[in-house]
């Protein structure tokens, strides 16, 4: 927990209320949870927005108008949508597994949700600022799949289970390249620190633009990493799981009312995550896209950038949707495998290449020290190294640190 | 506080769920407790300070070894009769196993508190100054390098053991050229005629 979720107006109250009525452990509990429900109530709020929004785009791009009769502009479908499930009756069939069919909607849920624990919607704003903040997002989503598993399974029915099979196979394919895509990004950032990322792209291209994406070799990975979050989320085109042509409408088949909507809200939730990784990797999440002060650019909060960008990938997410007939499976994996993993692992050895030439290159000969002699000053002691052998023996001037007088 | 109840917590489900694994009747289920299992270990680890193998392990074990695992489970059709007359069967087995196991580390924990053992060897030193990622690297790429590059080697190994095993030459599969798809144009496969009247068309 930062200290923005300490210091923040609202939260601080509870904060500071509990550092002195109660124990240092409780007042933390009681801080993170409120930290939690920061992050959780606006997110399920915008998820209620978001399938609007979608619903809009979707419409307009067809030529329809889309929902418009609840509330301004339809602005209240999803929550109508919301109170029409919730106070749907819940049917399980009968020769279902009860309890996996029950707990798989809400792994689903949990899961969409756990993964905003470490994303940096500003300077310090940061529920987790764990150093592996990176490796705890592919760890959480790839705990995705177990949701669709289990439901399609659970469900005892043939067209959720081939469902639940295709969405397997496909997360696990893309997650695959979607590991070697953040690799690229983890090296140039040289850290796994969610909040490292963003920080190591302020002014990263020609000190103007705030971007890796600006990067003529992190460019087309951030593509690819459009491409397969789009494959990952299982939205269209790569929308096979729930292929209504083929398969009913996939692992939720058999699903209804809350658990239903379960599995709706933690999809869209997901799609929101995917278009914020893509924000915060490579188009630099809450730094404005330009490192000029100019137009006072940086008076705006870092928190209205982040959301500006995560509302454009949607954009493109739902503009996707609406144009790009769906793939067939085989040409699915083929992208997955065939394409995006080889294309990627070259990458990999692209910029580590570049990094090693540019950043950690050896230094030119006349840079280049060779150290014969050693006093340390503490202990008045003095080591001996004999004579150099090689022409790249010794060490560049610049690496060599604290107070050393240096005679070549 | 926390960490000690979390610790309780962690460890508790560690070891039910393990139990579980063996007690569940489906296996399905089995695999599922696994999971868990797998799931709390790994909060275990982050409680040892340990974050970059607990994330890991969730990453490698939850993520894709136990999706293998599930998959393979789910397409098994299981005859639970048969699977008791077997547990009855192989149970002096299994029996003769669980207590060879049992005495080796009732032995090991033995030797190792009896003090034969260096005792500062008992628990790692936790570094606090670099990250867990950090250190790893330096180890790994430095002093086990060999190592390293012999396991990749092995995995290498097993990987192309594991296509050739498995690669078979099937006949009357049309295979698809996917670059030749791409580049049939509607000029290559239609044709516009605009025929009078009265006259056929050319096929």
């Amino acid at each position: 927990m930062t200290e923005f979720f300490q210091d923040f107006q609202f939260l601080g109250l509870p904060w500071e209320w509990a550092r002195v009525t109660m124990s240092y452990d409780a007042a933390w509990a009681l801080a993170t949870i409120c930290g939690i429900l920061l992050i959780a109530l606006p997110l399920m709020l915008a998820v209620a927005m978001i399938i609007y929004a979608d619903r809009k785009i979707w419409a307009a791009i067809a030529l329809r108008r889309g929902p418009n009769v609840v509330g301004p502009f339809g602005l209240l479908q999803s929550f109508a949508d919301g109170l029409k499930v919730f106070l749907q009756e819940t049917i399980i069939p009968s020769s279902a597994n009860r309890g996996l069919f029950l707990i798989a909607p809400i792994i689903t849920f949990t899961v969409a949700l756990m993964a905003w624990a470490v994303i940096p919607f500003n300077s310090g704003a940061v529920l987790a600022d764990i150093n592996v903040g990176l490796l705890y997002i592919l760890a959480i989503s790839s705990l995705g799949v177990y949701g669709v598993i289990l439901s399609g399974w659970s469900s005892n029915s043939k067209y959720p289970f081939f469902s639940a099979l295709r969405a397997s196979a496909q997360m696990i394919s893309y997650e695959v390249s979607i590991g070697f895509i953040l690799i690229g990004v983890v090296l140039y950032a040289g850290s796994f620190n969610m909040n490292a990322i963003v920080k190591a792209q302020e002014g990263f291209g020609l000190g103007i633009v705030n971007a890796f994406g600006f990067n003529l070799l992190l460019f087309p990975l951030a593509v690819m990493f459009l491409i397969s979050a789009l494959a990952e989320t299982a939205r269209a085109p790569f929308d096979l799981t729930e292929a209504e042509s083929e398969l009913v409408a996939g692992y939720q088949t058999e699903y209804s009312s809350m658990s239903f909507a379960l599995f709706w809200l933690g999809e869209y939730a997901n799609v929101l995550l995917m278009c914020t990784l893509n924000a915060v990797l490579f188009w630099g999440g809450w730094l404005p896209p330009l490192n000029i002060d100019l137009i006072p650019w940086f008076d705006i909060p870092g928190v209205i950038w982040l959301f500006a960008k995560i509302l454009f990938f949607f954009f493109v997410f739902s503009w996707v949707k609406a144009t790009v007939p769906r793939y067939r499976y085989d040409q699915l994996m083929r992208l997955g495998w065939k394409i995006f993993l080889p294309i990627s692992l070259i990458w990999i050895f692209l910029i580590s290449g570049w990094l090693m030439v540019t950043r950690y290159g050896d230094c030119r000969d006349s840079e280049r020290v060779y150290i014969s002699q050693m006093t340390d000053n503490e202990t008045g002691k003095t080591y001996r190294g004999g004579p150099p052998k090689n022409s790249w023996d010794g060490i560049c001037r610049s690496k060599i640190q604290g107070s050393t007088k240096v005679s070549s | 506080m926390i960490q000690v109840a979390a610790f309780w917590l962690f460890a508790t489900i560690v070891i039910a769920s393990a139990a579980m694994v063996i007690f569940a009747r489906n296996p399905v289920h089995s695999v599922m407790w696994l999971i868990l299992a797998f799931f709390n270990a790994a909060g275990l680890m982050l409680l040892a300070g340990a974050e970059f193998i607990a994330m890991l392990l969730v990453i490698v074990y939850v993520g894709a070894v136990a999706v293998l695992f599930l998959f393979v489970v789910m397409m098994l059709d299981i005859d639970f009769a048969e699977l008791r007359a077997g547990f009855v069967r192989y149970l002096p087995l299994g029996a003769l196993v669980a207590i060879i196991l049992a005495a080796e580390m009732i032995f090991a924990v033995g030797a190792w508190s009896a003090g034969g053992v260096d005792l500062a060897t008992r628990a790692a030193p936790v570094v606090t100054d670099k990250s867990n990622i950090q250190q790893i690297g330096e180890l790994l790429y430095t002093r086990y390098i060999f190592l390293f590059e012999a396991a990749g080697i092995v995995l290498l190994v097993a990987m192309i053991g594991a296509i050739v095993l498995t690669h078979r030459q099937r006949g009357g599969v049309r295979i698809q050229n996917v670059s030749a798809q791409n580049q049939r144009r509607p000029e290559d496969a239609t044709r516009l005629v605009d025929p009078g009247v009265g006259q056929g068309v050319q096929l």
